[in-house]
């Protein structure tokens, strides 16, 4: 069972700013979603390994060669703020 | 031509008819653009199939295709257009690139009429999700068309678009494709580039067809498979996809899983299917019973994997780059999480919360850690009864379209409709929904699912079930 807490702190954690009538229709939610997920700690998974990848597939690398990238004013164009050559964002510390 | 024998043809046909020179491009272009666009006019009274229509459509020139339209779904970013992910969060945002799916259509000589409505970020079963309003099945305008790419689907089904591009993490172009009576592809994990595409579920995610019938689907396909430069997960496919021609169904062996055609399933919807299995033996496959014991668990596995998965991809809406922001933040921190509060919708927040909680510290081996290696067991089970088997035979959805707003309220009962699906996204296989029937007058999907790379025998198989089902497609047109 998810407490009001533990949606806090993982809402913390998720960047995620909850309104107060948000908060425990989310804890009672996860929690069913959890306990049905709770089903697969029922099975012996121990020598198991865990998937990394469904397809069979080595390492591909390309040559580290320059190339064009996208340019700076395509880039800035969806922006909400710009300033100079860069995206403008309000200080980490009011 | 006139315009109710033009919306008749498949894409293919169409393709054909312009490069014989019986059918003007332009014509049909302008046939379908007008409809999606009367569509999107109409607002709620109409199905809500698009985000966005073109005013006036390139028309493409290339061949194979030579100007046949497409419809897209809302989240391939295509530049120049809105390319929105069905969310708040990034309405009115134009990328400034393609997705290189679109791109191998347009190549091919698409022409792209339209955006497709979906569920938020590609999250939900019936496109209620969608922060632009959910779309109805015109099979039955209170009814779902399932999702996420429910707008591709109903679009297709209801002849706004002779055919749509669309995506599959855990069953978004087959449900969506049973629920409106067409057909629907998931491509093997890899066969197409993901460039291009917002990321839902990175290592589950994948392109594919929704389409009037089989010949249509493998067309699509043919056209976008291939290795990617700018996905290295995508693959060089092993041959050529070709034009589906079989007649017969001797010598394979169709396997059901027990664990996926029983309980849960409701009565309508295994009626359907097991006149679908008559038919496949009629035709000359053997039915075998196989087990998948493991396929009952993939649900829960993929809704820690998924949301897992999602919300790490849906970290970068955060008001910095593109897409909404805040107004008059205090701080940073304070930008970034009103942000993604004011532009996210309920089931995306819940699953960002979900996969930021099993990812958090201490619960990782618990969840993730544990949901992979159960993932690993479900593609061991699906390798096994392909040893005995040629493929896997479900239903798609467990019922067929419901009423809009009947599952809305309850998560998880939302999520069992992808229960015979998931599986298949987990071992990353492919898997094809065709239209096997009708249940109280509504469609009903057979799935049939295949060996990595199988694609080329599974149309095939398809191809031979549709002309012998022969379902009627068109009471759905509007």
């Amino acid at each position: 069972m998810i407490d009001r807490d533990e949606v806090l702190h993982v809402a913390r954690l998720a960047r995620l700013a909850l309104s107060e009538d948000e908060i425990e229709p989310m804890a009672r939610e996860l929690s069913a979603v959890l306990d049905h997920v709770a089903t697969i700690s029922e099975l012996d998974l121990a020598d198991v390994p865990p998937t990394s990848h469904v397809v069979e597939v080595t390492g591909r690398l390309r040559p580290d060669e320059p190339r064009p990238c996208l340019p700076r004013e395509v880039a800035l164009e969806q922006a909400p703020a710009v300033d100079q050559d860069g995206f403008l964002v309000p200080s980490p510390q009011a | 031509m006139s315009s109710p024998d033009l919306l008749a043809l498949t894409a293919a046909q169409a393709a054909e008819a312009i490069v014989a020179g019986s059918l003007d491009a332009a014509e049909l272009v302008e046939s379908y653009r007008s409809r999606a666009q009367a569509d999107r006019a109409a607002r709620e009274e109409g199905l809500n199939c698009f985000t966005w229509v073109a005013e006036e459509s390139e028309i493409g020139t290339a061949q194979p295709l030579a100007g046949v339209p497409v419809a897209v779904k809302d989240l391939f970013c295509t530049a120049g257009a809105p390319s929105q992910s069905g969310s708040r969060i990034l309405e009115g945002y134009i990328p400034p690139y393609t997705a290189t799916a679109v791109q191998r259509l347009t190549e091919a000589g698409a022409s792209m009429i339209a955006k497709t409505n979906q569920d938020e970020f590609a999250m939900g079963s019936s496109n209620e999700n969608s922060a632009y309003g959910p779309v109805r099945n015109p099979w039955d305008r209170t009814r779902v068309p399932g999702g996420s790419s429910g707008g591709s689907a109903a679009a297709v089904a209801a002849g706004l678009a002779p055919w749509a591009l669309g995506t599959d993490t855990g069953g978004s172009i087959r449900q969506p494709a049973a629920l409106c009576g067409i057909v629907g592809l998931k491509p093997t994990y890899g066969a197409v580039s993901r460039y291009g595409m917002i990321a839902f579920a990175s290592s589950l995610d994948q392109a594919g067809p929704l389409t009037r019938d089989v010949r249509d689907a493998a067309l699509m396909l043919s056209l976008m498979v291939g290795q990617d430069p700018a996905d290295a997960t995508s693959l060089q496919f092993p041959e050529q996809i070709g034009v589906p021609c079989a007649e017969r169904l001797d010598g394979l062996r169709l396997g059901v899983p027990g664990e996926l055609t029983g309980e849960g399933i409701e009565a309508g919807v295994l009626e359907a299917f097991r006149a679908a299995l008559k038919t496949a033996e009629g035709l000359g496959a053997e039915i075998v019973e196989v087990q998948l014991p493991h396929a009952p668990h993939a649900l829960a596995a993929y809704y820690v994997l998924a949301p897992a998965e999602a919300s790490s991809n849906l970290a970068r809406f955060d008001g910095v780059r593109y897409g909404l922001r805040a107004e008059n933040p205090t701080d940073l921190l304070d930008m970034y999480t009103r942000t993604r509060h004011d532009g996210f919708g309920a089931e995306v927040k819940r699953r960002i919360m979900l996969g930021t909680y099993a990812l958090s510290s201490g619960y990782y081996d618990a969840y993730y850690g544990r949901a992979q290696r159960v993932r690993t067991m479900i593609a061991r089970d699906f390798a096994t009864a392909f040893g005995e088997v040629d493929f896997i035979l479900t239903p798609t959805a467990p019922t067929v379209a419901f009423e809009l707003g009947e599952k809305t309220g309850d998560p998880l009962s939302m999520y069992l409709n992808d229960f015979c699906t998931v599986p298949m996204s987990l071992a990353g296989i492919p898997a094809i929904s065709i239209p096997c029937g009708l249940s109280g007058g509504l469609p009903v999907g057979l799935q049939l699912a295949g060996p990595a790379f199988s694609e080329n025998r599974l149309l095939d198989a398809a191809y031979a079930m549709e002309s012998v089902l022969a379902f009627d497609g068109s009471p759905a047109r509007v």
